[in-house]
């Protein structure tokens, strides 16, 4: 069975709440902690979501969100990006993604948002 | 003995006053004019003479005109009372100066005071300026911050969980409990570092940028043991000793000198003819003064950028604005010099704050990977100060948009934090905008 959600955050402690949240929906949620590496994550799991944290070690978010939407595979450039940024960024930042939500953020917020994009 | 009944007996003891008002630590005041501590104590306390060469670089560092350091008390405070004139409020009437000398003699208590709070607002808007820079650039306070959102997402998110959700399996509990914990933990030290670190603030402004490190290296005397804290630092040291070695074996001190030395006493030292006479390009004699400061020289400065307009090298005149790295004023005549590369052009340049300052600019055009390589173009511009009244075609220049008390400056590209820009000047500025709206 593939991921309902691929997030991509090097902070553990969020990436564990929001782990929480997101299988207490019933949702299949996978986690990577490292921008190295992000956009084979997604090809290798095509999930129908990716929470995509814009700081990362290695590589940032930016920089996965232009790989994942230049891939040749329609379909895999076309998933759903939500983005998590600090609130100073979401303007440039998040141009390109289908979302972006501010941290800190409420579970609220962000179970609404991500129900609302896998349905 | 008559070092310590004349002049100069005075003279020391308004450096001190200065620098003590201006929270200067004197070694870094001594390392800044190229003198020891422990001479520019003895002044201080008026036991040794100070040339006037050595006052006027004082004056630059402590921000003040050097007659203000130089002449008499009376004199010294009418300077200040023009200094404070120099500082207009906005759609203020401008301050009779023809009466200077007469308010000081009539109210000299009130005199005192407004000079006191002019200098208090200038030493306040320098204060507001490195700040501004600091939290706006600052990757130390960027990254901590970042560091303090970090915490604060996890401790939300955990903390709502162990609130709002119900039946939360036992090992999960203890896991956000712990995770809790954590986040808390690492909240504190961070918030303690960045309070120590905003303490920091109201001390002298440390080096921050590898630029600024250089810079500070190249002041102290370039020293090849000297300890630089970043690795960019020393890469950037270790360039920049090889150029200046390298132009140094073209132009050697000692036939620098010489030349320099015959043009003293002529006015305005012509660095072309100098170029001419010892055949060397100019480009190289530029760079050569600035680092020498040869006689006639003594208070040069030199900026360089790359074609991109990108500052590459900051040596700076006594008193001439300059910005933190990575920022400049468009009407400096450097960037002029990039339009027509090969031309010295001469222009004098007025700061906002009157000083004057004679710059020679110049482009220089070079290939080092050959003719198929790209055209690399070098910005220089030699910077002196200039004593007497600002001509009438001197360009009215500044240190950065962001800090540039000019309210209609036509090139303005981004407001000030100064001085907000009239609506006149917004629209003369950004018509330089590239989609021209």
């Amino acid at each position: 069975m593939g991921l309902d959600i691929l997030m991509i955050e090097d902070e553990p402690n969020i990436a564990e709440a929001v782990r929480f949240i997101m299988t207490r929906e019933g949702w299949q949620f996978g986690l990577h902690h490292d921008g190295a590496g992000g956009i084979e994550e997604i090809e290798r799991h095509r999930p129908r979501l990716v929470i995509l944290d814009l700081m990362l070690p290695n590589r940032s978010g930016t920089e996965i969100l232009c790989d994942l939407r230049a891939a040749e595979d329609p379909a895999l450039a076309a998933t759903p990006v939500l983005m998590l940024t600090a609130r100073g960024e979401t303007t440039e930042a998040g141009s390109g993604a289908d979302a972006v939500l501010a941290k800190p953020f409420a579970n609220e917020d962000l179970r609404a948002l991500v129900r609302q994009m896998l349905s | 003995m008559s070092d310590r009944s004349g002049p100069h007996v005075l003279t020391g003891t308004r450096i001190r006053e200065r620098r003590l008002a201006l929270s200067r630590r004197q070694a870094q005041l001594a390392r800044a004019v190229g003198i020891s501590p422990a001479y520019l104590n003895l002044i201080e306390h008026n036991r040794r003479p100070v040339s006037p060469e050595l006052v006027s670089r004082l004056a630059g560092e402590l921000q003040v005109p050097p007659e203000e350091l130089a002449q008499g008390r009376e004199e010294a405070r009418i300077a200040a009372l023009r200094e404070a004139a120099a500082q207009p409020l906005p759609e203020a009437q401008a301050a009779e100066l023809d009466q200077a000398a007469e308010f000081i003699a009539r109210y000299p208590g009130w005199s005192q005071l407004l000079v006191g709070h002019a200098r208090r607002a200038a030493a306040l808007e320098r204060q507001l300026t490195t700040l501004s820079e600091r939290m706006t650039r600052d990757p130390y306070l960027l990254t901590t911050l970042h560091e303090v959102l970090s915490a604060v997402t996890s401790l939300r998110s955990t903390a709502s969980i162990l609130v709002e959700e119900e039946d939360i399996p036992a090992d999960w509990r203890r896991r956000f409990h712990g995770n809790l914990n954590e986040d808390s933990q690492r909240l504190s030290v961070t918030a303690q570092s960045l309070v120590a670190y905003l303490d920091s603030f109201e001390t002298e402004a440390a080096p921050l940028t590898p630029q600024e490190e250089v810079e500070q290296w190249l002041e102290a005397g370039a020293l090849e043991d000297a300890a630089l804290a970043s690795d960019a630092a020393r890469a950037m040291a270790a360039r920049l000793a090889m150029r200046m070695q390298d132009d140094r074996d073209a132009l050697p001190d000692l036939r620098l000198a010489a030349a320099a030395t015959g043009q003293e006493g002529a006015g305005v030292p012509d660095p072309v003819m100098m170029a001419e006479g010892l055949r060397v390009p100019l480009d190289l004699l530029l760079r050569r003064l600035a680092m020498l400061r040869p006689p006639g020289f003594e208070s040069a400065g030199l900026l360089a950028c790359d074609a991109s307009g990108t500052l590459t090298f900051r040596r700076a005149a006594p008193g001439f604005p300059l910005p933190r790295p990575g920022e400049s004023c468009p009407l400096w005549p450097l960037y002029e010099a990039l339009a027509a590369p090969g031309a010295a052009l001469q222009r004098q340049v007025v700061t906002p704050d009157g000083r004057r300052f004679w710059t020679l600019s110049l482009a220089a055009r070079r290939q080092p990977q050959g003719m198929s390589g790209p055209v690399l173009i070098e910005g220089l511009m030699l910077v002196l100060p200039e004593p007497g009244a600002a001509r009438a075609d001197a360009t009215a220049i500044g240190p950065t948009c962001r800090i540039c008390p000019r309210r209609d400056c036509p090139a303005r590209r981004e407001p000030s934090i100064l001085a907000p820009a009239t609506a006149a000047g917004m629209r003369a500025g950004i018509t330089n905008l590239p989609d021209g709206r």
